[in-house]
């Protein structure tokens, strides 16, 4: 019964997503206000549906209703609670419907927090959304419907996928769609634009804050999943290039290109069209994303059941959304002014250069992503583009971005003379190279020209930052106090520079992480002592335990570092019950400066065991800098001219709001 | 009870021909060798490992033979060789240069050449036409807005 | 505008290759030893291990080497068509019996039937990975003068032999004829 309301649900919503997509544009068209507003109204709806659909499916996790095929495909009556919830969007169908709900709770933000805008843009917006609604709830209901009953039903379920259950992968997908899905504003605004052929400096500050909230939602999703893997993988490792991980960089690339281009458009009304392509083109690698993990055509770990049905049908409506707004772009987008005049070496074309150095990594590693699927299409030999491709390729586009990143921000807009540019910067420049020259050395008594380069590179990229936020601190007149100086720093500017502070750490992390790794991979008896780094590891006993829904060896690992205990570790391998796959269970010790990594190998007999240890420093860096990058996007996008804009338009457009005509 | 769970997961883990995969100890000369080229081997069996991370059969043989090479005095190159040989490029993570690897490996840079030299014409053109005295589009538009920013600004006072 | 219809025109490309993948199988590895001759070895053969066996003993006008074990589930699954196409079609197999336990070998071949011309006992796998071999079951055709002219990965069925096998036999052994 409940699988039906949620199905039926599921069905309104989709006719809701209709009414959204086709009567506000009409309102919009004729200007006709009660028209346009039935967006807004639509869109609340959907949302509602949507919640109330995803409910369901949720309900029928916990009350184990095994009578529903997707429930008994993916959860088990000795599943814990919270991985009875997560295993919603534990498999295809699921994450599907959550896909939609993160689409319709944006739709629903946007109809909340725009009351300002002009009536006809938003009509327009909601419109452009509601489409895509459209496409994905039709997507869940033919090919992938999750409320489809299993009969008769099965007595017990199949349980959820052993590799998902574990923290990370609870938030890691929501996380990830709100930012994929999140674009989608981005781009309605970019087609609401295309169509009225309005394109002002308020058009970018009401696109701009939906823009950075998305990408901080992929930012977050993104370090979430690379944290799931190094937890959960068991190797030590945190990115790998593989094909879904890439499918989620290149709209986080594109995103932050786009970031930087609203600014150039915001402040100089300049590269519009070019602000519109980066709107579309985020959200277009969102749904190729979306394709590439969803039909099989390629080999990666995450692979989900894949069935070219689906294929077909997302490979059709990507043709459909993206084929259709680059056509619209081609059509319309040649109208826009030409903004102002900006010389060689200005703000403008450091921002140029970035939005350059970022669309050639994407594509970069679009190319490198596909090119198996290219040549296995024109019939040529296969082959595989791994981890040392793209960290060939990718590192040395990265360099000349970090190294603009710390001049941009002080650089001012139209012209500004090198030489004032240097005599700032100088110093900074001497301390990066010193700091990239002095810190392994101290720290690790060795090191590599990348290892200096880089933590050069992220040293610059901090200091600068730095810079930029005390040295309007330090040059405020003598009336001011520190307090005021700091209160006066637009959150912007702040956010910012917290953003670029971020990726310094986070680079800090990948150096330093990269370079001074170190891991055994040894057979030891119990009792039996290993040293790696400075630290010694002995495994004591390997004991069985009952875990809810899976059994396990779990091994004590004692460390100790120069005879004093520092922790143990226990590293576990598990079988779960249903889905009898061996998994690893890594025992990590987190520190600040280092993480302690030990898993379980095999078995070699009664008193030996297969066995790996890392040491694995600065790699807390790397999530700590995205976590940075994410919080200065938060910030920047709760800018007050954001919010006083909205206020002010709030009032301006409140009477043609409320006197429909 | 301890003693029979683990019993009980042994004989599970052997069923996946996961148990024979003994640890290979390389001699300490060519460890760093070894742990590279493994790293660029991709396995065939679970496809989205490479050779030293995959607990499958074959890797493990891989894994041997690797060893075994680098002993005999085999370059990098040729052990590399020998895998693609025997399983096709396929293998190797690390796609070699050849004609139908070009545009993969020069295809960025040349982008990123095209990309710099694009904007540089624009930034060029931009310098040259457009000029400051004369009111352009871009220059009603920015009055506006700052007009628009003012207006903003009273409102707020207002409040 | 031109260059505003360039992003349109490579997502078109885009989508033409992306078609075309879909229905490709993109963890099918072909492999390279295709056209190239059966890699040099020489074991003993799986019932007696005092007699060798060599590429060279790999004859006639053309042949089936097929890749097996006992702890392979999908080798099982297998073998019916196998011990078949011997016993009615009189294709030439042989065997190679990879990574495997010489008596449960046996044992399953007294059981389930022998359809083999002979077998080589692959112990350590290294004949394996010269063949290129990355999940059994596997099956390669050979001509008569010990080239390797397919590879299949994957169960055998009269469908595969059928659609990739059959012409290919033909080929080989019409142009000997002529």
């Amino acid at each position: 019964m409940v699988a039906e309301i949620g199905q039926f649900a599921l069905v309104i919503a989709l006719c809701l997503a209709v009414a959204q997509s086709i009567i506000p544009l009409i309102g919009a068209h004729r200007n006709n206000l009660s028209w346009m507003s039935v967006g807004r109204t639509a869109a609340s709806g959907q949302f509602l549906f949507l919640l109330i659909s995803f409910v369901c499916l949720t309900y029928c996790f916990v009350t184990n209703d095994f009578s529903v095929l997707y429930v008994a495909n993916n959860s088990n009556t000795k599943l814990p609670v919270y991985y009875q919830i997560s295993a919603v969007w534990g498999a295809h169908e699921g994450s599907l419907l959550l896909w939609v709900l993160a689409l319709s709770a944006w739709g629903f933000a946007v109809s909340i927090f725009s009351r300002a805008l002009p009536a006809d843009m938003i009509a327009r917006v909601l419109a452009v959304m509601g489409m895509i609604g459209i496409g994905f709830i039709l997507f869940t209901l033919l090919t992938s419907n999750p409320f489809e009953r299993l009969f008769p039903a099965a007595v017990e379920g199949r349980d959820l996928n052993p590799l998902l259950q574990d923290p990370g992968l609870v938030i890691h997908p929501p996380m990830l769609y709100m930012g994929y899905v999140g674009f989608s504003v981005a781009f309605a605004f970019a087609i609401a634009a295309l169509l009225s052929g309005k394109l002002d400096s308020a058009w970018v500050r009401w696109s701009r804050p939906w823009a950075s909230v998305a990408w901080v939602f992929l930012t977050i999703g993104i370090a979430l999943g690379s944290w799931w893997a190094y937890h959960e993988l068991g190797w030590g490792g945190w990115w790998f290039w593989d094909p879904v991980e890439n499918a989620s960089f290149m709209p986080w690339l594109v995103g932050t290109a786009l970031i930087h281009s609203l600014t150039v458009t915001e402040k100089r009304s300049t590269f519009k069209s070019w602000t519109i392509l980066l709107s579309i083109l985020a959200f277009s690698l969102s749904l190729l994303g979306t394709f590439l993990v969803r039909s099989g055509v390629l080999v990666s770990v995450h692979s989900f059941a894949s069935d070219p049905a689906r294929g077909v049908y997302i490979l059709g409506f990507l043709a459909v959304v993206v084929g259709g707004s680059l056509t619209l772009y081609a059509w319309r987008a040649t109208q826009f002014t030409v903004g102002g005049r900006f010389e060689l070496v200005s703000k403008e074309t450091m921002l140029l250069i970035n939005n350059v150095l970022l669309v050639v990594a994407m594509i970069t590693i679009l190319i490198g992503t596909l090119y198996p699927l290219f040549l296995d299409a024109l019939g040529l030999p296969k082959l595989s583009v791994g981890p040392p491709y793209f960290s060939a390729v990718f590192v040395p586009l990265m360099l000349p971005l970090v190294v603009l990143m710390g001049i941009g921000p002080i650089a001012k807009w139209r012209r500004v003379p090198v030489k004032e540019l240097f005599s700032q910067l100088k110093v900074f420049l001497l301390l990066g190279v010193a700091l990239g020259i002095i810190l392994p050395l101290a720290i690790y008594r060795d090191t590599t020209v990348m290892t200096t380069i880089g933590i050069a590179a992220a040293a610059w990229a901090i200091l600068t930052a730095l810079y930029v936020v005390l040295r309007l601190i330090v040059k405020r007149d003598g009336s001011t106090s520190i307090g005021k100086a700091y209160s006066k720093i637009p959150r912007a500017m702040l956010g910012m520079m917290i953003a670029h502070i971020g990726i310094g750490v986070f680079i800090l992390g990948v150096v330093f992480t990269s370079a001074f790794s170190d891991q055994k991979e040894i057979s030891v008896k119990f009792g039996e002592e290993v040293g790696l780094a400075g630290y010694t590891f002995v495994l004591e006993k390997v004991t069985g335990i009952q875990g809810a829904n899976y059994q396990a060896m779990r091994g004590s690992v004692n460390v100790t570092k120069q005879a004093v205990p520092v922790v143990t570790l226990y590293p576990e391998k598990r079988i779960y019950t249903v889905q009898r796959n061996p998994m690893t269970e890594p025992g990590i010790q987190t520190g600040v400066f280092r993480d302690l990594y030990v898993s379980l190998g095999e078995p070699i007999n009664d008193n030996e065991w297969g066995f790996r240890i890392y040491y694995r420093p600065f790699i807390q860096w790397v999530w700590i800098g995205t976590l940075l990058m994410a919080m200065g996007g938060l910030l920047g996008a709760m800018d007050k001219r954001y919010r006083n804009l909205s206020k002010a338009n709030a009032k301006r457009n409140s009477v043609p709001h409320t006197t429909p005509t | 009870m301890n003693k029979f769970v683990v019993l009980v997961l042994m004989a599970i883990l052997s069923q996946f021909n996961v148990v024979s995969a003994e640890i290979i100890s390389v001699a300490p000369e060519y460890e760093q060798r070894y742990k590279h080229i493994l790293s660029e081997l991709r396995c065939l069996v679970c496809q989205n490992q490479t050779v030293a991370e995959s607990s499958s059969g074959l890797a493990n043989d891989l894994r041997i033979e690797v060893k075994e090479m680098l002993e005999r005095g085999a370059t990098d190159q040729e052990i590399l060789t020998f895998m693609s040989d025997r399983y096709g490029d396929f293998v190797l993570y690390n796609p070699p240069i050849k004609p139908r690897t070009f545009l993969l490996w020069i295809g960025p840079f040349l982008l990123l050449v095209g990309g710099i030299i694009f904007a540089l014409i624009l930034v060029k053109r931009r310098a040259k036409n457009i000029t400051d005295n004369q009111l352009s589009e871009h220059e009603k538009q920015r009055l506006k807005d700052l007009l628009d920013e003012k207006n903003n600004q009273e409102d707020k006072n207002k409040e | 505008m031109i260059r505003f219809l360039i992003p349109v025109l490579i997502f078109l490309v885009l989508t033409g290759f992306l078609f075309v993948g879909l229905y490709k199988d993109p963890s099918l590895v072909p492999s390279p030893l295709i056209g190239k001759p059966v890699p040099i070895f020489a074991a003993s053969t799986l019932r007696d291990a005092e007699k060798i066996i060599t590429n060279n003993d790999i004859q006639g006008d053309y042949a089936l080497v097929n890749v097996w074990a006992t702890w392979c589930a999908a080798c099982k699954q297998e073998h019916a068509v196998l011990v078949y196409f011997a016993e009615k079609l009189q294709v030439p197999i042989y065997g190679l019996n990879y990574k495997d336990d010489r008596a449960s070998a046996i044992n399953w071949l007294q059981q389930y039937g022998d359809p083999y011309v002979v077998n080589i006992f692959d112990e350590s796998g290294r004949i394996g990975i010269d063949f290129g071999v990355y999940g059994a079951p596997e099956t390669f055709l050979v001509d008569r003068n010990g080239i390797i002219q397919h590879k299949l990965v994957g169960i055998m069925t009269p469908d595969v032999w059928e659609k990739q096998f059959s012409p290919k036999i033909q080929q080989i052994t019409s142009k000997v004829t002529k």
